[in-house]
This record gives structure tokens, sequence and C-alpha cells, in this order.
């Protein structure tokens, strides 16, 4: 019963809260270009705008795709909130990608094409270093279960700094902000237009909106495992990260793949390989 | 209710324009101007746009692409001619490869004068065109219920 409640709870304030953080998002990138930048509603604005414009598609199963997406986003986030096996949370998370992948590559455009492919070494890139933190994880509370994980006497971060670092690394991959935004290009559509998005129109791209904003509210619900003794803490550091990623996202230009396969690979091996190994002798 | 007003989505294209209205374009992206203060934002994307917004004239090279991109953008959608050149070919309108301002080829909903159109002006412009895009919405909607009805 109570999973069913909490369930619900995520699925509606996600969104809303999702929503509010990328408008915020949005408005203090552009006070960091000196802009004023728009109401904190308008991605609200953009998403219901979009339900009302016309469903352009070139093919049947792309819609069908994102459906998917969306509902295996939700799916993630209600299993982290109501405190189910963090493993499996990573996993349905990847198949959310993937849904999200196939989609880009069934609308049959070049573009959308390149921001698959470049979806997929993404997910390649960012993937070592979210499995080493459920491991992580696991190593500090000795379960996989994210209630367990959140009922610990100690906070995670303790034991695992090493880990916390390497996971903010991917975080910028995870949530699509430049440099590894090399799949969509969030700003600025040049290059491959907006990537996996570009064949998408009205609902279909609403949809996709609305699973970004679940996303990143699962993304740092994860942050906040490590400081889970402490609820206020960790909400803190979780907006606080929340903010790094947006002054990331406008101090950094893109990069190309290799790079970001090369340095998030490395980033996990030095950051949290290590941290695991120390923490494998030591405890 | 609508939300066009609130959440305009452009696409800018170049016909053959001297480049001086793309310029004025793009002033509208900086600071000074900042139109993305009204959620309009410029996306390169037909598929994602609402408003079309043209500079320079049509000529026998583009006439395609032009089409292109307008049938791609979703209904409903506005075009913008800005510009003398984009109205009615301007000072190129005598040349051997220009057919003449936009209309020649697709309906245009609004035109902002000028050469070059000054960013005010153009953004003028936007706001015009979001009233008849909320217009054309309105419009669909009845079509729509009649034809269900
Ligand atoms: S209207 Fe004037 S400034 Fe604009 S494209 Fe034509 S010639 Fe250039």
């Amino acid at each position: 019963m109570k999973i069913i409640l909490i369930s619900i709870a995520f699925i509606i304030f996600a969104p809303i809260l999702g929503g509010l953080l990328s408008g915020l998002d949005r408005i203090i990138s552009a006070r960091m270009q000196k802009r004023v930048g728009p109401s904190i509603f308008q991605p609200f604005y953009d998403v219901f705008k979009l339900f009302q414009k016309e469903n352009v598609v070139v093919n049947s199963s792309q819609n069908f795709y994102m459906i998917c997406f969306l509902i295996f986003t939700v799916f993630t986030g209600a299993m982290l909130f109501t405190g189910e096996d963090i493993l499996l949370t990573v996993f349905s998370s990847t198949l959310a990608g993937i849904f999200f992948v196939l989609g880009g590559y069934s609308t049959y455009s070049p573009y959308s094409f390149i921001g698959s492919e470049r979806e997929l070494i993404s997910m390649m890139s960012d993937e070592p270093m979210v499995i080493l933190m459920a491991i992580g994880m696991y190593m500090v509370t000795h379960s996989f279960f994210i209630h367990d994980i959140v009922a610990f006497d100690k906070p995670a971060i303790i034991y695992l700094p090493g880990v916390f670092i390497g996971y903010l690394f991917v975080l910028t991959i995870k949530m699509k902000k430049s440099p590894f935004d090399l799949s969509m290009s969030h700003h600025a559509h040049q290059e491959v237009v907006s990537g996996i998005k570009t064949e998408f129109s009205g609902k279909s791209l609403a949809m996709i909106e609305i699973a970004h904003w679940y996303e990143n509210i699962f993304l740092l619900g994860t942050v906040y495992l490590f400081f889970a003794v402490s609820p206020i803490i960790g909400i803190l550091v979780s907006l606080l990260v929340y903010f790094i990623e947006t002054f990331i996202d406008n101090t950094n230009a893109r990069v190309k793949w290799q790079w970001l396969l090369k340095s998030s690979w490395i980033v996990a091996l030095v950051f949290g390989a290590t941290n695991i190994l120390i923490l494998y002798f030591v405890k | 209710m609508s939300y066009f007003k609130k959440s305009p989505w452009l696409i800018h294209y170049d016909g053959s324009s001297c480049n001086g209205c793309d310029i004025e374009v793009l002033a509208c992206l900086t600071p000074l101007y900042d139109i993305e203060r009204f959620g309009i934002i410029n996306t390169g994307n037909p598929k994602h746009a609402d408003i079309f917004l043209i500079t320079g004239s049509v000529n026998e090279q583009n006439k395609e692409v032009i089409q292109n991109i307008y049938s791609q953008m979703p209904d409903p959608k506005v075009v913008i001619a800005v510009g003398i050149c984009a109205a009615s070919g301007g000072v190129f309108a005598d040349c051997y490869n220009v057919m003449g301002g936009v209309d020649k080829l697709i309906p245009v909903d609004v035109y902002v004068p000028g050469c070059a159109a000054r960013p005010e002006a153009i953004i003028d412009g936007v706001v015009k065109g979001l009233d008849v895009l909320e217009q054309k919405y309105s419009q669909k909607n009845n079509t729509d219920k009649k034809e269900n009805a």
C-alpha cells in the first residue's frame, strides 16, 4: 500500500519539480550570459504548447518507442523512491535509454542516426561508473536495497568520496549537459540539428521533455543517497549538484565522442575503482 | 486556452539576403534584446518550429528548400518575411535568378519592413505573428469540432 502511495506521489510531483528545476536552469543560464531569461514556468508552457501542435510522424513506431521511454523512466524513478533494489533501478534506467535510442533510429533521419549512435556511446561511457556506484553502496551498507542504504547510520559519502566524484562526472553525461550533450545539442541546434529529437514534434516531443524531468529528479535522488542520513543536507547537496551541472553546461564546449569515452572511463577507473579497492582492503 | 503566445519557437532561414537582416535577427538573441524572455527559442529544426522567419528573397536555387522547410513544419504555423528583400525582392528584385518576395512561393502572414529590419521591428513582427498563430489554432479547433459533429 505504501509503495503504491509513494509511486503515485512520485508520478504526480516529480514532473512538477523537474519542470521547475529546468525552468530554474534556464533562468540561471540566462543570468550567466547577462540576460534576463524566461519565466520559471517556461518549460511547462513549452510542453503545453507542444501538446497543442500537430504530431508529424514519419514512422508509426517512433511514438511507441517514446511512450516506452517515458514509462520506463517513470518506473525507474518510482523504484528509487520506493526503496527497491538499486541494481534493478540501474538496469531499468538503461532500458529506458535503449528505447530512446531505438526511437531515434526508427525515424531514418541522418541527424537522428548520428544522435542515436552518440547516445549509445554516452551510455557506454557512463554505465561503468553507475555500476561502480551501486557496488560501492553495497560494500558500505551490505545491501542493494535502497531502503537499507537510506537507513544506514552514516552517510555513504564518508566511505565513497572517490565514487561520488566519479558519479558527478558521469552525471553530466546522464543529464545531457554540455560538454557531453553530443546526442541532442540542447542549446543552439547546429551540427546535428537536435540529434535524436530531430524528427519528433508535438506530443511525442512533449513526452520526451517530461521524461527528462522525471530523469533529472531520479538522478538527483541518486545523489541524495550519498547523504541520506540527514535529509536536509541531502536535498541541499542535490540542488547544489544541479547548479554545478548548469554551470558546467554554460562554461564548456561540446567534446568529441572519443574524448567523452576516454575521460569517463579514466575517471571511473581512477576515482571509482580505486575507491572501491581501498574500501575492499580497509574495511 | 492556447499556449502559443507563451512559447513561440522559430526557425530562421536566410534566402538570398545580404546578411544585413540576418545579423539583426541574431541581434535579437543577444543580452540587449534577449528574446528568450518571451520564451522565444531559435530552434534550427523545422519540426520543432512554430514560426518561419525568412530574410532575403526567393531565388531559383532556394525555392525548393523554402518549400521543404515550410511543409515540414507542423500546424499551426506562421511565416514572417523580414526585410524588404523578403517582402518584394528589394534591391535584388531585378536580378536574373531572383523570383521576388517570399509570398511568390508560400503564404506570408507578417511583413517586417526595413533595410535592414531593426531588431525591435523583428520582435514586433514576431509578436504580431503570435496573434495569427493563435487565430489559426482556434480556426483549426473549430473546423475539427464541426467535422466531428
Ligand atoms: S532588406 Fe536590406 S539588409 Fe535586409 S537582406 Fe535585403 S538588402 Fe540586406
